[in-house]
């Protein structure tokens, strides 16, 4: 068996804390939280150039979106889902929110919601 | 007028279970064609400029938005002129040919169209389609899920039931709900119950999208598989999405590190009236250029909720084995659907799930009912718990690993044990919900919900609203089992949350061993190329699929056999031969009255001889007992018997219980009665033996016994006995060791 490409790397979750140091004691002192559990978005980058080497560059922008969307918290994150099912937003509520995605940092889910946009306006799926 | 009734053999024919599924006559128009529709599109590509401008006959104007998805995202341009290009029967050869390597498949598949690859795959039969998933899945180790659910969200049986399949090794545990607000407590059941089954089974709670997202993101579960695809534009929107929310979704997964992959499969289309003339095949190819396209790890597919419906036309399993396989060339995990009871026929659902089992898939059930059918919120799985040691016994059968072991009754009793009180001791602790003891008696020894009795369910509902109010996350369950007492699985749950954020199991077919390394196509690719290569099971899992419990060896007979024996007969001295012509010996085998007491029928071996016995007292004759120490063989035993009789004959008796009468002047292999059934003997027809017997010796009529008939399989029952009894009957075999009487004290 081959090992992961990602041993031997440091994973810090997004708290930006060392996965070493969460422990049953450190639950017991109270010092983990939630944050503390979430994956890192340089662990979801490196995974997707493992992806890739793996013949699935899909998978890969996947990953790379997913690490775009560790910044959002989780009620922001279940809206833009909720906007992007049929027949929920207008192409131009879309084409706002992915201006403010991508002005936040989030590049790739920004156009993945303006070829939403557009597509949704030609196939009647807008509100 | 009527029609004639039909004639008995079509009336019995009726009547047999098969009956009760639905066939339909193969009907294009409305889907009803599982391989291939007149109105499937031939597969074409056109590019210009690197865009496609053509996808499977519909030109880029008329694209909807499935098309758009896939053309713009799911094709490698860069081989697709060379996909393409190649026929359909030299694509489909190479999917079978050991010497192409996995990888080239991969490479030429994402440059096929949906089109091109469902016309691909209906070219291969179906050992061919046995021989591509074997070569093509992503994952070397076969592996395989669980539902785990009950009908009452009981969370003491759902722990139980969880550590039960983990123990079982199930690798995946999926749980739902038939009162969605049970959900959180369903998951919070199934994650504590698993820790203490075996270590890194993957939880998921099937509910509605929004709140199993809710669910995963709070660490109480850690896979989601019920994003649903579908193969035409307008069921996919009345499923309440597109393909770009789909997509986002898989992205929303993937940022809070969990495991996901999307279900589709045969049937959707069909059932909601809009499959538009389209085979299954064909809109199931759609289904898994997108889920690629969205950038999914992995698709449940096969059937899932319409398997029956691919199970009611011509070539429908083959159709849905070809689904699995797809999603094997487009280098995606397969969880292989066999989720749905799709027939009341054993030998068709059988016949449904077993090429794919011989094959080896990632998951070869998405998934298998681990509890009994009843209880499955899913609906009845294909395999339930009621078929657990059928498929224990079929791996062995076959030498083939399906992902489950056996579990000894004690370990069993013991983790569901542990996991129902660690259960109730955190609910109690968190104050979600407490649990009296008999409760937990009863969910640890319960077989399914039925033997709980009267339950409490508004508890639970109380118990999984306080859970999602107060936002409780996995760190809350961990400290909850600390301060319980339960360490070990604190930290075993520690141990999972630190794996889970390496983002190893976010890769193609990853599951988690129980040494927590991640096996996936990254860490452990097939690498099938032919006999010699790809899987085998370690000698250490061959020993755990070949050791069923029920495995019974010649040690084990010998002591079963010993707690039979009885102070009698005795050994009396040398036989010698007998002098009056009502003397009738009664010969037994070497091993009768020293390791021998039982008969295959139940019945001890002296209760056998006391029929013998009075049998031939009624007709006025004696018998003797004499122990044949240089034969097993039935026939010189009782020859040999009837040589020292006075009367010239004789009974045989070997220790299983086989007997036959026998006349001195007849050839060994002769005989005058024989009772071969040892199962199916009765102590009146041994008495009608020993009449029969002085009835020979008096030269009179006897009155001939029938062997009694079962249509049951009574080999399959024995035969195993049968040689270890034999095996018992040599060791005490020795040549040149003369016959002896033994004591009739006791018998008579």
């Amino acid at each position: 068996m081959t090992r992961p490409v990602t041993d031997g790397t440091p994973i810090r979750a997004l708290s930006g804390r060392a996965v070493d140091g969460l422990t049953v004691e450190a639950v017991r002192a109270g010092e983990v939280g939630v944050a503390d559990l979430r994956i890192h978005p340089e662990t979801l980058e490196r995974q997707a150039v493992v992806a890739e080497r793996h013949g699935n560059p899909q998978l890969a922008g996947n990953l790379r979106r997913a690490a775009e969307l560790t910044r959002l918290p989780d009620d922001e994150v279940l809206a833009v889902y909720e906007a992007l099912r049929p027949g929920r937003s207008t192409p131009a509520q879309l084409t706002e929110l992915a201006a403010s995605l991508a002005a936040r940092g989030l590049p790739r889910c920004a156009a993945l919601l303006t070829e939403a946009a557009d597509v949704y306006a030609r196939r009647g799926l807008s509100a | 007028m009527t029609a004639p009734e039909p004639v008995g053999r079509i009336r019995f024919m009726d009547r047999q279970r098969v009956n009760l599924d639905g066939f339909a006559v193969e009907n294009p128009e409305l889907g009803l064609a599982a391989l291939r529709s007149p109105h499937d599109p031939e597969p074409s590509l056109v590019i210009a400029d690197g865009r496609v401008t053509e996808l499977d006959g519909v030109k880029e104007a008329d694209f909807d938005s499935i098309d758009t998805f896939i053309a713009r995202h799911g094709l490698d341009l860069s081989v697709a002129g060379e996909a393409m290009a190649l026929s359909d029967v030299a694509f489909a050869r190479l999917l079978v040919d050991p010497a192409v390597p996995r990888a080239e498949i991969i490479r030429l598949s994402a440059g096929a169209t949906p089109a091109k690859l469902a016309r691909v795959l209906a070219q291969l039969r179906p050992p061919e389609l046995v021989m591509a998933m074997t070569k093509l899945r992503a994952r070397r180790t076969p592996s395989n899920q669980a539902h785990v659910t009950n009908r009452l969200d009981d969370p003491l049986l759902l722990a139980a039931d969880a550590a039960t399949a983990a123990a079982f090794g199930f690798r995946e545990v999926e749980t739902t709900v038939p009162v969605l607000g049970d959900a959180p407590s369903n998951a919070v059941a199934c994650l504590i119950g698993a820790a203490f089954g075996a270590d890194g089974v993957l939880i998921q709670c099937s509910v509605e999208e929004a709140l199993e997202l809710e669910l995963g993101m709070r660490g109480l579960t850690s896979y989601a598989e019920t994003v649903s695809l579908y193969g035409t534009e307008q069921v996919f929107t009345d499923g309440d999405d597109t393909p770009w929310s789909k997509a986002f979704l898989t992205s929303a997964y993937a940022s809070r590190g969990m495991k996901m992959r999307v279900s589709s499969g045969a049937g959707a289309e069909v059932l909601m009236a809009g499959a538009s003339g389209k085979s299954m095949l064909y809109l199931e190819a759609r289904c898994v250029a997108l889920a690629r396209a969205i950038g999914a790890q992995g698709v449940q597919n096969g059937g899932i909720d319409g398997a029956s419906v691919a199970g009611s036309v011509p070539g429908g399993l083959r159709e849905l084995m070809s689904e699995n396989v797809m999603v094997m060339m487009r280098n995606l995990e397969s969880a292989s659907g066999n989720d749905a009871l799709m027939s009341e026929s054993d030998m068709r659902r059988t016949s449904r799930t077993l090429p794919i089992v011989l094959a080896g898939s990632d998951f070869a059930f998405s998934g298998f009912g681990s509890i009994q059918r009843y209880d499955n919120m899913f609906g009845p799985s294909n395999f339930n718990a009621e078929d657990i040691d059928d498929f224990l016994a079929m791996q062995r059968d076959w030498g083939i690993d399906g992902g489950l072991r056996t579990v000894p009754a004690s370990r069993l009793a013991e983790v569901r044990r542990e996991a129902a009180e660690a259960c109730r001791a955190v609910y109690a602790h968190l104050g979600l919900a407490d649990f009296t003891d008999e409760h937990v008696d009863l969910a640890v020894d319960a077989a399914g919900s039925k033997d709980l009795g009267e339950t409490d369910t508004l508890a639970v509902l109380g118990a999984a609203h306080a859970i999602r109010q107060r936002g409780l996350t996995v760190v809350d369950i961990v400290a909850a089992l600390d301060e319980c007492g339960y360490l070990h699985e604190a930290e075993r749950m520690m141990a999972f949350a630190r794996a889970r954020l390496s983002g190893d199991y976010l890769q193609t077919s990853a599951i988690f061993d129980e040494s927590l390394a991640v096996l996936s196509a990254v860490t452990d690719p097939n690498d099938y190329a032919g006999p010699g290569t790809g899987y085998e099971p370690s000698p250490d899992r061959q020993a755990e699929i070949d050791a069923i419990r029920q495995a019974r060896g010649v040690a084990d007979l010998r002591a079963e056999q010993a707690r039979w024996a009885v102070p009698l007969l005795a050994p009396a001295g040398p036989a010698r031969p007998g002098q009056g012509p009502r003397d009738v010996v009664i010969g037994v085998s070497p091993a009768v009255g020293r390791d021998v007491w039982r008969c295959l029928s139940g019945l001890a071996v002296t209760d056998v001889l006391r029929e013998l016995l009075a049998g031939l007292e009624e007709e006025g004759c004696v018998g003797r007992v004499v122990r044949f120490n240089d034969s097993v063989d039935l026939g010189r035993i009782g020859l040999a018997a009837a040589r020292l009789a006075g009367s010239g004959i004789g009974i045989g008796l070997q220790g299983k219980g086989t007997a036959l009468i026998h006349r001195r002047d007849l050839a060994p292999l002769a005989n005058l009665e024989l009772y071969s059934m040892a199962p199916s003997v009765t102590p009146e027809l041994y008495r009608l033996l020993g009449a029969n017997a002085a009835r020979h010796a008096k030269g009179g009529t006897p009155d001939p016994a029938r062997n009694p008939y079962s249509d049951e399989a009574i080999e399959a029952r024995y035969h195993t006995t049968v040689i270890a009894l034999m095996e018992l009957e040599r060791r005490r075999m020795t040549p040149g060791v003369p016959p002896e009487e033994l004591a009739l004290e006791g018998l008579t």
